[in-house]
């Protein structure tokens, strides 16, 4: 079986690679998004949105909008545009070769697509606390997706993990189910904007423990505690929690282009003068190549930019 | 939802896994559950590629929270394999379909 061919080839569903999808697809370049597969670890199709609730600082949404639904719209746009979508992981691809080469978790042997044009905007998977007993005790008490899971938490004691607006966003949904949240940050002040910080303050059902890392995960059959070590002095308390939400930052899903694209010591990609990276002809946008802002509007920014970028760029090369 | 996949809610629950032929996959869900709403297509093109070897069946936890507690469900989408009534393994969190039926194929 042959290779399907394209111009440009999309990599990521995020606000980056859908806004990259209207913008090349409105330049007729017939767009393909390799849109990523189901997962429960913000790393899926509509990326890091996909599991959150309320967006209320996307411009354009007074009342605010769900994140599922602003992806929705975003997809439906692209769509409507003519990109076309394939629910597939990329496993691995070729930069060495033109036109570039890309395998998926549903081709085979042969490369599923080749484009002459790259659009990689894979954005960032969350972190894990890389502690005895998280992985054991996912699903029965550790939860990487508090939509997902606050339910079953009702007027119980839990603790949010994390110190940033995601933390935050966490603690105070959780706040609907839980008796009570306690927020377990190993600095002693919050990076979390000041809006969220202040909502956070505010509500009755949040604590906080400080200057605390999380050093193993409690339990038989699911979570009975978390076992705390102060940075302070070194000290450890169990926090009696029955579950465990986990919200201390993300990494770059860059893995697949190690050794091809130049990426910075924590796995950013490295863009110039625009999108531009290493490779001529591959353009990064969104979270994957953003270690500053990280923001729904920033990474449909960045994707406009790869997108034009991508096009002036194959307009160059005579197509 | 597809005609082969069966919503079962507390008091249909029982007598449904204990009779299938085959081994039912329980689908725990959410309407509110984004990850959820992501693997159902996934499970009806399962659900008919594999007629004959499973069943899937759909949970509602919102509706049928006695149904999650027995089976200690605290995380959702969970999909509960059930073999003449009696849990045989469970995936917890979302996944592609190539995945999920390397992952279901072990207890067919």
């Amino acid at each position: 079986m042959t290779a399907e061919q394209r111009d440009v080839v999309i990599v990521g569903s995020g606000p980056a690679g859908l806004t990259a999808a209207v913008y090349t697809a409105r330049a007729n370049l017939r767009p393909l998004v390799v849109e990523g597969e189901p997962s429960s670890t913000s790393d899926q199709p509509g990326g890091q949105l996909m599991l959150t609730t309320e967006v209320e600082n996307f411009p354009g949404f007074p009342e605010g909008i769900l994140g599922p639904e602003l992806m929705q719209r975003f997809r439906a746009q692209a769509e409507r545009f003519g990109a076309e979508f394939v629910t597939a992981k990329v496993t691995r691809v070729d930069l060495g070769r033109r036109p570039f080469a890309l395998w998926t978790s549903v081709g085979g042997e042969e490369p599923a697509v080749v484009s002459r044009a790259l659009i990689v905007a894979t954005g960032a998977q969350a972190l894990t606390l890389g502690v005895p007993g998280e992985d054991r005790l996912l699903g029965h008490g550790v939860s990487t997706c508090a939509t997902c899971d606050g339910f079953f938490f009702r007027d119980q004691d839990i603790a949010v993990v994390g110190g940033g607006d995601s933390a935050m966003e966490e603690a105070l949904f959780l706040t609907r189910f839980a008796r009570s949240v306690t927020v377990v940050h190993r600095r002693g002040e919050l990076r979390a904007s000041k809006i969220m910080q202040e909502r956070a303050f505010a509500n009755p059902k949040i604590r906080f423990r400080w200057h605390a890392v999380v050093e193993e995960v409690l339990g038989e059959q699911t979570v009975e505690g978390l076992r705390l070590r102060d940075v302070r002095d070194g000290s450890e308390e169990v926090l009696g929690v029955t579950g465990c939400f986990v919200a201390i930052g993300h990494r770059p899903s860059t893995g697949v282009f190690a050794g091809q694209l130049a990426m910075d010591d924590e796995g950013y990609l490295r863009t110039t003068d625009g999108s531009r990276t290493n490779v001529e002809g591959v353009f990064a946008c969104g979270d994957v190549q953003d270690r500053v802002y990280r923001q729904a509007v920033t990474a449909a920014g960045s994707g406009c930019m790869a997108a034009i970028d991508a096009e002036r760029w194959l307009e160059a090369q005579g197509r | 939802m597809s005609d082969l996949i069966r919503s079962l809610t507390t008091s249909t629950f029982d007598e449904y896994v204990t009779t299938a032929d085959r081994p039912v996959v329980v689908d725990f869900w959410a309407e509110w559950c984004g990850p959820c709403k992501m693997i159902a297509p996934v499970l009806e093109e399962i659900a008919t590629e594999q007629q004959d070897r499973l069943a899937v069946a759909k949970v509602n936890v919102d509706e049928n929270p006695e149904l999650a507690r027995r089976y200690d469900v605290l995380s959702i989408p969970t999909l509960l394999v059930l073999k003449e009534g009696k849990p045989l393994a469970r995936i917890v969190g979302a996944r592609g379909k190539a995945q999920l039926v390397q992952e279901l194929a072990a207890y067919l």
